[in-house]
């Protein structure tokens, strides 16, 4: 049991599952001051988010929707957790997100590309937008969270003004991409069929790829262990031989990437359409920090934090509109990421825990060996 | 061209309240990113002291009880900052991130909810102070002087006499340069660091009430305040972590920010037939090139961002 706990994986499963439970109860506190009388029938509905409607294949529907939009998610969670790695907190995903989605759009919908180009198209774009806060941070020693910033908000503008060319005229979402460009829908692969659900794509299984490549990646490759090792020490690894600054640009192309893929994920489906009058930068990639780290920062726990920082999001839509505001389930992931900076706490205490009573049972086993001494002498 | 003053100056206020906020707290040590945060809670503390005070109070109570909102709640959020990253050693850059949105969140619910009791159909996350507004207002012809203006002028001092002329002020620099010095000396850096973004929630809570009367009369939560906390640490870093300078920069700054307000009003801007995002993207994008330029010789204090752990050397 005690060798169980010591596992690191294991404690940063408890770690996250705490962080979970107690934003989920202090979500519920908030709902009760707010208004106690349908508190517990709120927070019920957030948690179980398709589980709201009765007839199955309405829940399987509402199950891949909740699906279309983890993809995206798993994406820019991938991105930061890459970054972090690498010693990057990559909070410009939400503006390379962003970026992804506009030169999805554009290159569908303006150059009529087929989705596999549009795709490929996003990543460089990404990568490239990724790359300036590289090159800030690597010459001229920018803070990467400052100048990612910025970066969310130009990116924002910029892809406002360039997709107002492939808006709809009497509204301001772009076209819709089943009329205007059905070639670059992604291919669903069957999956609409299982889910009953045209949205869902192979972009689901692809992000899920994604996560197993980026694992193996930092885990078992040169590249990985190289930019690891910058992350630590970028001087003992420049010592040491290893291009710090170029690790550390590329590092941000690769997350610029990853999360320039989640924009094209999400738009090439078709799900959603962009307001080119949006005045804030999409969540998505906020969430994405959430995901990563509620995930332990392992990609493959990250898949499941994802599921569930969309599943809660999605929920939220399902509460009592007359008491409360959907953005609950906002609240209660911004409350997971703030206890998310306690995991490292938590974690100490467990081995301080571990090594106390490991200590105590040494005490009584010397004690007894004692005892069991002096017994022997009479 | 008046108006274009009038909007420089009272953004420049914002940028300054706030990247003294972010000044102190980087100077005790510890690196607030959550500023963007804890605007947004200092403007909801402002906001909700003009929406139940009766229209009829004194300006000057009205404006003093409003900082007062304001400054509580900022204070009061910032501790979530100072319990996290000083007692429980927690990354900055995490706990910073997640006060941005927990601030954005937390004030939307709690806005929707006050409309939705109020009313039913109301579900917006708007409070309305138009009236409570006039307070902080005083027309000089057309040039609409706003008393925010002065306070951060006062502020501006204040923060120049701590910092550099009080023990207090030297004491607290020191636990951001040499935390492990100052502690062998007998500070104690736990309570100076406590002070340092105790008085940031401070700063950052009065920037977003100022942020919110700088031009509109009503106020939609769920909008956040637009990435400001960060152009404040922004004209920090250009201000090289010195108050007076920092007032330098907020100047430059907030008037980028006001040409995105008043560009049309320019018949020569206006023949560049620019699309109004790009004056949108304009602060932004200056901050990004100025940083470029500043951040090598950066005068950061030396230990920010590390947690002080009294076991380590």
């Amino acid at each position: 049991m005690k060798k169980f706990l010591k596992n690191n994986a294991v404690q940063s499963l408890i770690a996250s599952l705490i962080c979970i439970i107690l934003g989920l109860l202090i979500g519920y506190i908030v709902l009760l001051f707010i208004n106690p009388a349908g508190a517990s029938e709120a927070i019920l509905a957030v948690v179980k988010n398709f589980w709201n409607y009765s007839r199955a294949n309405l829940q399987l529907k509402n199950f891949g929707s909740t699906l279309v939009k983890t993809a995206p998610l798993l994406m820019c969670a991938l991105s930061v957790l890459f970054a972090y790695k690498v010693g990057l907190f990559n909070i410009g995903a939400a503006g390379q997100y962003v970026v992804g989605a506009c030169a999805s759009l554009l290159a569908a919908l303006a150059w009529g590309w087929s989705w596999l180009p549009c795709l490929l198209f996003a990543m460089v774009v990404g990568a490239l937008y990724g790359a300036i806060v590289g090159l800030l941070k690597s010459f001229c020693n920018v803070n990467e969270v400052i100048s990612g910033i910025m970066l969310n908000w130009i990116g924002l503008y910029t892809t406002n003004m360039i997709l107002a060319s492939v808006k709809e005229s009497t509204s301001p979402y772009t076209l819709h991409l089943k009329n205007a460009a059905p070639q670059a829908m992604l291919p669903t692969l069957g999956l609409e069929e299982l889910f009953n659900n045209k949205n869902v794509t192979i972009a689901i299984p692809l992000a899920v790829l994604t996560a197993v490549i980026i694992l193996i990646i930092l885990d078992k490759t040169r590249l990985g262990y190289e930019l690891k090792a910058t992350g630590n020490n970028k001087n003992a690894a420049k010592y040491a031989g290893m291009a710090e600054r170029r690790n550390i640009i590329l590092t941000l192309m690769i997350a610029g990437a990853l999360a320039a893929l989640g924009g094209a994920f999400l738009y090439l489906t078709d799900f959603e359409q962009w307001s080119v009058t949006q005045s804030s930068v999409p969540g998505m990639g906020f969430n994405g920090i959430a995901a990563a780290f509620l995930g332990g920062l392992n990609p493959i726990g990250t898949i499941f934090a994802s599921y569930f920082i969309q599943h809660i999001t999605v929920g939220g839509a399902f509460v009592d509109k007359t008491m409360y505001s959907s953005q609950i389930s906002d609240l209660i992931s911004s409350i997971i990421i703030y206890l998310c900076g306690f995991v490292l706490f938590i974690k100490y205490a467990m081995n301080q825990g571990i090594a106390r009573s490991e200590e105590k049972q040494k005490q009584k086993a010397a004690a007894l060996a004692a005892d069991s001494g002096k017994g022997g002498e009479k | 061209m008046l108006l274009l003053i009038q909007y420089t100056l009272i953004f420049a206020s914002v940028l300054l309240l706030v990247a003294l906020g972010g000044c102190f707290s980087e100077h005790s040590g510890v690196i607030n990113l959550g500023l963007e945060g804890i605007m947004v809670i200092g403007a909801l503390g402002g906001a909700l002291m003009m929406r139940y005070l009766p229209s009829s109070t004194p300006a000057f109570f009205m404006i003093l009880l409003v900082l007062l909102g304001a400054i509580v709640f900022g204070v009061a959020y910032s501790a979530l900052l100072g319990v996290a990253c000083i007692n429980f050693k927690a990354d900055q850059t995490i706990v910073g991130t997640a006060l941005n949105m927990l601030g954005v969140a937390a004030a939307t619910v709690l806005v929707k909810a006050i409309n939705t009791a109020a009313n039913p159909d109301d579900v917006s996350s708007e409070i309305q102070y138009a009236g409570a507004k006039r307070a902080f207002l005083v027309n000089f012809g057309s040039f609409e002087f706003n008393w925010f203006m002065l306070i951060a002028v006062i502020m501006l001092v204040i923060a120049y006499v701590v910092l550099y002329k009080t023990r207090f002020g030297l004491r607290l620099m020191a636990c951001g340069e040499h935390p492990q010095a100052a502690d062998s000396v007998g500070i104690n850096v736990y309570k100076m660091r406590w002070a340092g973004v105790l008085i940031s929630g401070m700063y950052g809570g009065l920037g977003g009430i100022c942020y919110i009367l700088a031009g509109v009369s009503l106020w939609k939560f769920e909008n956040g305040v637009a990435g400001f906390g960060f152009l404040a640490l922004a004209v920090m870093i250009f201000g090289q972590w010195k108050p007076t300078r920092i007032a330098l920069a907020a100047l430059l700054f907030g008037f980028f920010r006001a040409l995105s307000n008043v560009y049309f009003g320019f018949p020569f801007l206006m023949s560049l037939n620019l699309p109004g995002s790009v004056y949108n993207m304009m602060p932004y994008i200056i901050s990004l090139v100025v940083l470029a330029f500043t951040s090598q010789n950066s005068r950061a204090p030396k230990a920010e961002g590390i947690p002080y752990d009294k076991g380590t050397r």
